[in-house]
């Protein structure tokens, strides 16, 4: 019917990659669970998802790290931004930001490997904040690929647990998406 | 563009650059469909000539829609040679399902006000190839689409000539109410609208059981019109109980339920995207007929072609509420369709149930409904 021309291209660029996004929103019940269900209906699988209660106390602030190509990332962060109770979202990933997350991590020690443990966590800005006879917790804050490598350093002696918080961003500057919420 | 009340600024564009318009399920209505530049219903069971003019097209203004897939098929084969041109009021459905080269966030009817003094107007006359081309699409497609008339080969009762029928019986002015499956599609095919507003469908939700609560709202809101229900017999009886409802505060809906005694739409898929493979697509059914005695609802049985003119105008003169019971072709498919994950050029096209192609342009065996010369009504 059609002469064959060449196939229209799809939204996005199917590349992904990681994105972080930054959400302010009343802070009520209900809110998370509204804003996890859309990333579900949009087939987003949350990597981190850090909240908390802003400077003002009838607000939250949401930081999710998705991963997606930039089509498919701007459409969920359109999307959240239709629920009412979503009062500003910003995708930050090329922004001029701080990132930073925590993370408690217990190692497996003997005698032996104790004071190497403790120095490679030194080695990374980290602190030793529990010696047991079998275990040491390592307590990392900086920025996540640092932490990745000290995870990776770690698995060495053998990681009982691990737990990370996910991130959380602010930008640089004197710029605050706080102020930029509508209100 | 029905929200946003902007039927007489998408008119004014269209005449103003000669623009054929064709719509989705929830745009019916947009247009008169009398209009000589009201094109047709597109997509998944639209007009072939509709889909044909969209693969065709170098430009495609969508206005309020959003492309969705029943719209689109395969989106890598939609409109190849188009730019898109696509103005909504929600920003995050630009760029959603299709690549927008012009997008444009607003309200319909604010865009199309701010638009319009930049038009330059369109001779009809430099346009007159294309809309003679159009019209030559047109005819072909409606030739060999107007399959449902497969049924009165057989004597049956084929749904979209009772489509066909209320809607001239109510002097194209009534408001028709969907449910869905195949009759939301034979209503949005054959309904012939005149009026914005005159047509409500569920759309995308897919809720069976709309049409006999969605009619009742509408009688009540535009008492000065007719309001139709029409069902088929798997979603009239998700809502049936609404009934008690109409004789109680005597709201004056008229009723069609297209019996097929099936999930109609159900089983067309099985028949043809699952080889036949039928499961649970069957529906008994009551006999509507005591039913609506119990309800002290007037109701009519009507099985063949030649009773059904007489059946609606008999619902029409009932004061209150009337009930239609047609026991339409059991196996009655919504021609064309194109299959799931296919594109708008790839729509299949046979007569009923019987396997037999009938492609684009062949002269298949028309029969007219009302000319027993041909096999029609006897």
């Amino acid at each position: 019917m059609t002469p064959t021309t060449t196939a229209r291209s799809l939204p996005g660029s199917g590349e992904e990659r990681r994105h972080l996004i930054v959400a302010i929103v009343n802070n009520k019940p209900g809110v998370l669970n509204r804003v996890a269900s859309l990333m579900r209906a949009r087939n987003f699988n949350i990597e981190s998802l850090a909240v908390s209660v802003t400077e003002r106390s009838d607000t939250s602030r949401m930081t999710l790290t998705i991963v997606g190509d930039e089509v498919h990332v701007e459409q969920a962060a359109k999307q959240l931004y239709k629920l009412i109770d979503v009062l500003k979202v910003q995708d930050v990933t090329d922004e001029s930001i701080v990132e930073h997350e925590f993370a408690l991590i217990k190692v497996r020690a003997t005698k032996r490997s104790r004071p190497e443990i403790v120095s490679v966590a030194e080695m990374h800005r980290a602190k030793v904040v529990d010696l047991g006879d079998e275990a040491v917790i390592v307590e990392a804050v900086g920025d996540p690929t640092e932490i990745d490598t000290l995870v990776e350093l770690l698995r060495e002696f053998g990681i009982k647990e691990l737990v990370r918080t996910g991130s959380v961003v602010m930008s640089r500057g004197s710029g605050s998406i706080e102020e930029q919420v509508k209100r | 563009m029905l929200i946003a009340g902007a039927e007489r600024e998408l008119l004014e564009l269209a005449r103003a650059a000669q623009i054929p318009i064709t719509w989705t399920l929830l745009g019916i209505g947009v247009i008169d469909e009398t209009d000589p530049l009201a094109y047709g219903y597109m997509g998944m069971h639209g007009w072939k000539h509709v889909n044909r003019a969209i693969q065709s097209a170098d430009l495609l203004i969508g206005i309020g829609m959003r492309f969705d897939d029943r719209v689109t098929g395969n989106v890598r084969t939609y409109a190849p040679k188009a730019t898109i041109a696509h103005i909504d009021i929600d920003p995050a459905e630009i760029g959603k399902n299709v690549v927008a080269d012009l997008p444009i966030v607003g309200d319909a009817k604010h865009v199309l006000d701010a638009l319009l003094p930049l038009v330059t107007k369109v001779d009809p006359a430099a346009r007159a190839d294309y809309f003679a081309e159009l019209a030559t699409w047109r005819t072909e497609s409606e030739g060999s689409s107007w399959h449902g008339s497969g049924g009165f080969r057989d004597g049956v009762l084929s749904a979209d000539f009772v489509v066909d029928r209320i809607a001239a019986g109510s002097n194209f002015d009534a408001n028709l109410t969907a449910d869905v499956g195949q009759n939301q599609m034979w209503v949005a095919r054959y309904g012939k609208f005149r009026r914005a507003n005159s047509h409500l469908s569920s759309g995308g939700l897919g809720t069976m059981g709309f049409a006999l609560p969605a009619a009742m709202g509408a009688a009540i809101a535009t008492p000065d019109k007719v309001s139709w229900a029409i069902a088929g017999d798997g979603g009239f009886q998700m809502t049936l109980q609404e009934l008690a409802t109409i004789v109680q505060e005597r709201i004056p809906v008229k009723i069609a339920l297209m019996d097929n005694k099936k999930l109609g739409m159900i089983r067309q898929w099985q028949e043809i995207v699952y080889a036949g493979n039928y499961h649970s697509e069957e529906l008994a059914g009551p006999d509507y007929l005591k039913l609506c005695d119990a309800y002290g609802l007037p109701a009519w049985k009507v099985a063949k072609p030649e009773e059904v003119d007489s059946a609606v105008a008999a619902a029409l003169a009932a004061d209150g509420p009337a009930l239609i019971w047609f026991e339409i072709a059991e196996r009655q498919n919504v021609y064309p369709m194109m299959p799931a994950g296919k594109g708008l050029s790839d729509l299949i096209d046979k007569w009923g149930d019987d396997g037999e192609d009938v492609t684009e342009g062949a002269s298949g065996p028309r029969v007219d409904p009302t000319d027993p010369q041909s096999g029609g009504a006897k």
